[in-house]
Order: C-alpha cells, then sequence, then structure tokens
C-alpha cells in the first residue's frame, strides 16, 4: 500500500480513575462480626454455608453472619448499609 | 466484586472471592475501580453444580490462582497490615486519542486486529473523509453525547458521542443513511457486546417508515447476509458496543463460554405490510409512522417449526417448554405463518395469551436451571409475583412459564415457506449493567 493515513479511534471515553485506599485490616477476627454475603449465583448459597460452618469449626470466637442482597447483578444499598453498620469484615461470592 | 470495592470504600475490610477464570476479569476490574490491591481469593471453576463435600474441599484447598491455602488467603486478606501500595490507590488518566497517529493502510488495519477493535472480519479503515461523510447521516453535532456504555453490571461506564458511532459505523460497512438507526441502538444503554458467562446477544428489530426508506430487507432471507442495511446496521451496533465500552476481551471483558453467532450481526425489518396484524412498535405504544429500533437481548437459544399445521399446539408446547425459561420468547414468523393463525381466528394477542396459558412445566424443572436459580430465585423470595407463586408449588405441579407480557411476536420473511423461529429475547430486562433508563425501543427520528 501507499502513503500514510490518518484513521480515527474507535474507543469510547473512559471514566477518569481515581485511587481508593483498602478499608484499614482487623488484628484479629476474634469476636468480630463477619459477613459472609451470597451473591446469589447458582450454589454461592451452598459455598457460604460451608465456609460458615468451616469458620463455626477453626475459628469459633468469629461471629459469622449470612446475608444476602435482594437480587443478583443489582445494588442493594440497605443490605450494604446493614454491613457497614454493624459488621467489621466481609467475605463476598461466590462471582463478581 | 462491585459489591466488596463499595464495602472497602466504606471501611469494611472484604475478600472477594471468585473461580479462578475470572482472576484477569476481577483485576481489570479493581484496577479501574483504583483500587488494584484488592485481596481476593479464587477457588476453582466450577463452583454451579458441586456437591457440598466437593465445595468444602476447595475451601479447604489451594488458591488455584495462588497457590495458598485458600483459607490463608481469605483470613489474611483481612487481617494483615496494609502496605504503602494499599494505601496509595491507583489515580490515572486513561484518554483515548481522537485521532491515530499516520500510518499505511496496512499497519492501521494490523493494529485494530492486534487492539481487538474488530470483529476479525475485515473493516474498513475510518479516515477523516468516511467519517466526514458518515456523519451527513444526521443533523446531530458529532460531539454530542449518545450515552454511555459497560460490558456488565459491576464495571466502569464509558461515555461516547455521535463521532464515535459514527467511526464503527464506517468501520462496519454502513451507509451514511444508516446512522440515525445505529445512533438509537447506541443510545439504548444495552450493550450487545455483553461480558455474561450466558454468552448473550442482542437481536434488533426495525419498524416504521425508515425500513423501506434505507432499504431494508423484511423479505427473503431478512435474518440472513443478503441485504446492506440489516447486515451492516447490526455488526455496526456490536462494533460500537465493543469499542465505546472500552473493550470485549476474552478472559477480561467477555466471559461467554460458548459465544455466540448473532454477536456478528442481528438486525432486521418487519415486513408491516404483509402481516395481517399490527406492527411491533404499535403493540408497544408507538405510532404506525414513527421509526423505531427494538432490542432483545438474548439469542441465548432458538427453536424452529412450519405452521399453523394441524398439531400446532403440540409444537408451541415443545418449543416454548424447551426453551431456558429464564429469557423468554421472541417468536419470529413468515407471513405465512402469522395469515394461517389469522384464518385459525386469532390475532396477535390471543396467540401471546395461548403462548402463557399453555406453556407449563413442573415446578422441579422450572426451578433447576442455573440461570433461574440466579435470577429469578431471589425475585421470587422477595416475594414478586409471578415468581413468588411459582415458588410456593409443589414439586410436580405445572407452572406458567411466561406471562402474556413475556411473550413477543414480530412479522418477517419471504413467503417461501411458512416458517417461524423462536428466539430468546428479553425485551423488558436487558442485561446486566444496561442502563433502563429508556424504552427498549429506540425513536430513530430523534437521531436523523
Amino acid at each position: 500500500m501507499g502513503g500514510k493515513i490518518k484513521v480515527y479511534d474507535p474507543r469510547g471515553y473512559p471514566p477518569k480513575v481515581v485511587g481508593k485506599r483498602l478499608a484499614p485490616r482487623l488484628e484479629s477476627l476474634d469476636g468480630k462480626i463477619l459477613y459472609l454475603v451470597d451473591c446469589l449465583f447458582d450454589n454461592s448459597d451452598r459455598f457460604m454455608e460451608q465456609l460458615r460452618l468451616w469458620f463455626a469449626e477453626h475459628m469459633p470466637a468469629v461471629i459469622v453472619r449470612i446475608i444476602k442482597p435482594r437480587e443478583s447483578w443489582v445494588e442493594d444499598p440497605e443490605m450494604q448499609a446493614k454491613i457497614v453498620a454493624d459488621g467489621h469484615a466481609a467475605i463476598t461470592g461466590v462471582g463478581l | 466484586m462491585g459489591l466488596a470495592l463499595g464495602l472497602e470504600q466504606a471501611g469494611i475490610p472484604t475478600v472477594p472471592v471468585s473461580t479462578h477464570v475470572f482472576a484477569r476479569v476481577a483485576k481489570a476490574t479493581a484496577l479501574a475501580y483504583g483500587m488494584p490491591t484488592v485481596r481476593n481469593a479464587f477457588v476453582l471453576q466450577p463452583v454451579v453444580g458441586r456437591s457440598v463435600a466437593e465445595l468444602r474441599a476447595y475451601i479447604e484447598g489451594v488458591d488455584p490462582v495462588s497457590k495458598r491455602p485458600f483459607m490463608q488467603e481469605v483470613i489474611e486478606g483481612l487481617t494483615r497490615p496494609l502496605s504503602e501500595e494499599d494505601y496509595k490507590g491507583a489515580t490515572f488518566e486513561r484518554s483515548t486519542p481522537r485521532l491515530l497517529e499516520p500510518d499505511t493502510e496496512d499497519n492501521l488495519q494490523e493494529l485494530y486486529i492486534q487492539n481487538r477493535w474488530t470483529d476479525y472480519l475485515p473493516v474498513i479503515l475510518p479516515t477523516e473523509e468516511r467519517v466526514e461523510r458518515m456523519l451527513k447521516g444526521t443533523k446531530l453535532a458529532a460531539d454530542k453525547i449518545v450515552g454511555r456504555l459497560r460490558p456488565t453490571a459491576f464495571r466502569e461506564y464509558w461515555e461516547f458521542d455521535v463521532e464515535k458511532v459514527a467511526v464503527n459505523a464506517v468501520m462496519a460497512g454502513a451507509r451514511p443513511e444508516y446512522l440515525p438507526v445505529i445512533l438509537a441502538m447506541a443510545a439504548s444503554g444495552t450493550t450487545a457486546r455483553s461480558s455474561s458467562t450466558t454468552s448473550f446477544a442482542t437481536i434488533s428489530i426495525v419498524n416504521g417508515p425508515i425500513r423501506n426508506e434505507i432499504g431494508m430487507n423484511s423479505g427473503i432471507g431478512a435474518l440472513g447476509p443478503y441485504n446492506q442495511a440489516n447486515a451492516t446496521i447490526g455488526r455496526a451496533y456490536g462494533l460500537v458496543s465493543q469499542n465505546v465500552q472500552g473493550g470485549s476481551v476474552p478472559g477480561e471483558s467477555y466471559m461467554g463460554s460458548l459465544g455466540n453467532f448473532l454477536n456478528y450481526t442481528a438486525c432486521f425489518a418487519e415486513a408491516e405490510e404483509r402481516s395481517p396484524w399490527t406492527p411491533f412498535h404499535v403493540d408497544e405504544g408507538f405510532k404506525a409512522d414513527e421509526s423505531t429500533v427494538s432490542i432483545f437481548f438474548g439469542g441465548w437459544y432458538t427453536q424452529s417449526g412450519y405452521g399453523p399445521r394441524e398439531t400446532w399446539k403440540e409444537k408451541f408446547f415443545r418449543c416454548l417448554t424447551a426453551t431456558d425459561h429464564f429469557s423468554p420468547p421472541l417468536i419470529v414468523m413468515d407471513p405465512l405463518v402469522a395469515r394461517g393463525f389469522a384464518a385459525l381466528g386469532m390475532n396477535k394477542r390471543s396467540l401471546i395469551e395461548w403462548c402463557a396459558e399453555n406453556a407449563k412445566l413442573p415446578a422441579r424443572e422450572y426451578w433447576d436451571d442455573q440461570s433461574i436459580q440466579s435470577v429469578i430465585r431471589p425475585r421470587a423470595v422477595a416475594g414478586v409475583e409471578p415468581y413468588a407463586s411459582r415458588l410456593k408449588a409443589a414439586p410436580d405441579e405445572l407452572i406458567n412459564i411466561f406471562t402474556p407480557n413475556d411473550v413477543k411476536i414480530v412479522v418477517t420473511g419471504g413467503e417461501t415457506q411458512a416458517a417461524f423461529k423462536i428466539f430468546g429475547g428479553m425485551y423488558t430486562w436487558r442485561g446486566p449493567g444496561a442502563s433502563l433508563t429508556q424504552h427498549a425501543a429506540g425513536r430513530i427520528d430523534e437521531w436523523r
């Protein structure tokens, strides 16, 4: 082919990424409320129950609560507020 | 993942657990959120279908990504003190240039492929001259913001303007007069490149005067590669979606396990003049002289048949109950089929009601479905009807799997055969991450 040509970039405009720090970590989980958030994907309820049982057997001093959002793929501000209000840590899953 | 990031920001140390095939997606999502050091933990894929004992083995086993014990990853993720990097987060600009550095046509074609900006079929390079010509297809300013898209709910939205849509329309081989249709599709808030593991596509149907003005096909081969407008409008919607949302890259921003042929292109016009019934857009509340494009999120399954023959009820029953019922049916029928039903004394509404009334499954079969469990069951548990009633049914009780509002009918085809197809096609729910601020059918005339 011959000379050089100018063409457009087909991509859209991404938002600026603003750095956010992780939450401070806990020294220990003992006596703390740990929420296991079942994201509602198929079989994640069974996974979270097994995780709860693991803590009960191996780290009984952790207060473990299973919680579920009202729907998959939809933000649930009430559930998030509850975790923030009385939880100390969380594990979410299984899924993205 | 989005929830985990939000909890971290709210001060709750959180470990998101995913299956290992999502490791790259998790990393990309965390980076785009400005929290690149999120402490993920991974288990093997799949979780779906695994027994209690197998899931327990995942928990007591090794994280397949870090190769360290899974529970060690989880507990340390919540308790290991933060490093300097954790405190920083990551702030950066990701601007995209308007024009690329000049180069030869061959090199630029290769660059587009390497950057995954194509669908791996040849594209027309969007030169200044070609884009300028494309922009003559609308009176709107090139810098008018059209909307924003994202591949799924937990990813960030990217914004785009008329010019970006025109660029991708050129790449797809579209003509300027098609641009208003493509703009209406892009403005729908629905991506044609969903990252869902369920390999969704979109099926787009054009109604109103613009069908004939731009020469769309609603005759022989309407769903096939026999018309420039049908082919390139559908393709342009796919290219627009993948590029303006920041990509559709397997393993990073596309996770459809099987993929979907309909992602290449899936757009056609309704044969309004040869249908015995009202056009689809009129059923949905638009005026007959308005031009619209209706987007169905689905394409997951296809059923086919002829008719209506003597045993059409049995055939329809089998087709409807063989669908993956989380995705309601879009019935596309040749005018011969529509007229056949009309001759039986049925109109579109009565046929839809027949489908909803008769498509029944034992509750046990209805609920034993991955997407029904993930999407519908939580709504049922929350008391949302009709799902809540379906959940109360005994396992062998027959339950309706669709409501009349779920079932849609569109007429197209060349009358060489009394054929119909039933596609998975969700009209009102348009996928995770879709912006549902607009009607599922876009008004094309606003984009002329």
